[in-house]
């Protein structure tokens, strides 16, 4: 190594020291650096990346709006479908409720012609059965009294005595019957 | 000229045992012939590597961002993703969105000198321009003009003298001692080692590179010496792959303390 040398070098340049020409011509590299990226190629490149995050938030937002169209159609589907459910069911129910009322009437209204009916059939055997004595207790007393007559021979004149007579007879007949019955 | 002489040697035949010393590589690497010299002021290889940078910056952001589409090609999406991540990752990380105004020229200033630094490893340019401290320095100086005038700007000469010496929540008697350093740190010595860090890391790196690529060419002799220096380029060739990392580094670097200076700068008073 040659001292002397590197004495020279040392001399002639430190490498702290900057070199005026050196700076500007650095600096003027920067500016036009700068100047060209600064003023022209990043402004039109910042524009195109916020038009693309535009396009894709816009497509983002209507996709969203969409969705949300759909989830509106859904809410309401669901809506009228429960709805359509409840009116269904409520018609059900309307309709068991009138049918059992209808059932609880007709059953009704049955009991009270079967009622009718029977009270009908009660009153008419009562009524045949007032009459058929009536004709019976008629001609019992009628056939009695010929009967009596053609055994005395004479024809008893004496009606209300006669009916009197017969009467009794039957009232004692019934009487006897009725006690029969009851001892049965 | 001795580096010229020193140079011619280590292109020539100067091996080990044949009789030359090591031309050991210094100073002199960082020094050239001009090209042209107009008068009085030499042109030289550096210039000559940062304009071409500068081209190269312009030209790729030309290319990528001149007619941009909505559908990116391949080098408008490389494009944007250099300067999304410059933008993002840097500025706006550490700025805030206050830092959108400073994009630009964090931006330029970002890939300009990390293509300075790449030069590097670049065949026939071979040198890392930001290793010339000249250029490092404008551009720190740039940042330090527009760090001072963001301050004073928002501050007010009072205020902002303030926001740089004064910082909040020290007790009252330790200010005796901490106003004077925050006061030369943050205005002669930031933009010094903003310039120096940047420099001296590309320097460091050249350096070994080529203290580890010339020896291994002078110990290339029909002895053990050719051992040592195949394991002298295996060294040269990480190194140019580690230096790869540092030229991105330092980039990154740089432009992180410019944004975290004109964040400081524009910074609420406390």
């Amino acid at each position: 190594m040659n001292p002397g040398f590197a004495l020279a070098a040392e001399e002639k340049m430190n490498p702290l020291l900057p070199a005026w020409p050196e700076v500007i011509i650095g600096l003027l590299c920067f500016f036009i650096v700068f100047g060209l990226l600064g003023k022209k190629l990043l402004p039109s490149i910042e524009k195109v990346l916020s038009e693309r995050r535009d396009a894709i938030e816009g497509g983002m937002e209507r996709a969203e709006a969409a969705q949300a169209e759909a989830q509106a159609l859904l809410e309401q589907y669901r809506a009228e479908l429960a709805e359509a459910r409840h009116e269904a069911a409520r018609i059900t129910e309307h309709a068991r409720e009138q049918g059992a009322a209808l059932i609880t009437e007709m059953r009704a209204e049955g009991q009270r012609q079967r009622e009718a009916i029977v009270a009908a059939g009660h009153a008419q055997i009562e009524a045949d059965k007032k009459q058929a004595t009536a004709a019976l207790r008629q001609d019992v007393g009628s056939l009695a009294s010929q009967l009596a007559s053609r055994i005395v021979g004479e024809s008893l004149e004496d009606s209300a005595r006669q009916s009197g007579v017969i009467d009794r007879f039957l009232d004692d007949l019934e009487s006897k019957a009725a006690s029969s019955a009851g001892a049965k | 000229m001795g580096a010229d002489v020193r140079q011619l040697a280590s292109e020539a035949g100067c091996h080990l045992n044949s009789g030359c010393g090591f031309p050991a590589p210094g100073l002199n690497e960082f020094d050239f012939k001009p090209i042209f010299t107009i008068g009085g002021v030499d042109f030289n290889k550096p210039m000559l590597l940062s304009i071409i940078c500068a081209l190269l910056v312009v030209g790729f952001f030309w290319a990528a961002f001149a007619k941009p589409k909505l559908l990116p090609g391949k080098l408008q999406l490389v494009g944007e993703i250099g300067y999304d991540f410059v933008k993002r990752s840097i500025v706006l990380e550490t700025i805030g969105k206050k830092g959108e105004k400073y994009v630009p020229m964090l931006v330029s200033m970002f890939f300009f000198v990390w293509i300075m630094n790449i030069m590097s490893i670049i065949p026939f340019a071979q040198f890392p321009v930001m290793s010339k401290i000249a250029f490092p320095a404008g551009l720190a100086a740039i940042v330090w003009i527009t760090y001072m005038s963001l301050t004073f700007k928002k501050h007010g000469f009072v205020g902002g003298m303030k926001n740089l010496c004064w910082p909040s929540g020290i007790p009252g008697w330790v200010m005796f001692i901490l106003v004077p350093i925050e006061f030369f740190s943050n205005i002669f010595v930031r933009p010094f080692t903003l310039a120096v860090r940047a420099f001296a890391n590309m320097f460091a790196g050249h350096l070994l590179i080529v203290v580890f690529s010339v020896a291994s060419w002078y110990l290339l002799s029909p002895s053990i010496g050719a051992l040592y220096g195949s394991v002298s380029f295996v060294v040269a060739v990480a190194l140019t792959a580690f230096e790869l990392l540092v030229q991105f580094l330092q980039a990154y670097i740089f432009v992180m303390l410019a944004s975290s200076y004109i964040a400081g700068a524009l910074e609420e008073a406390h």
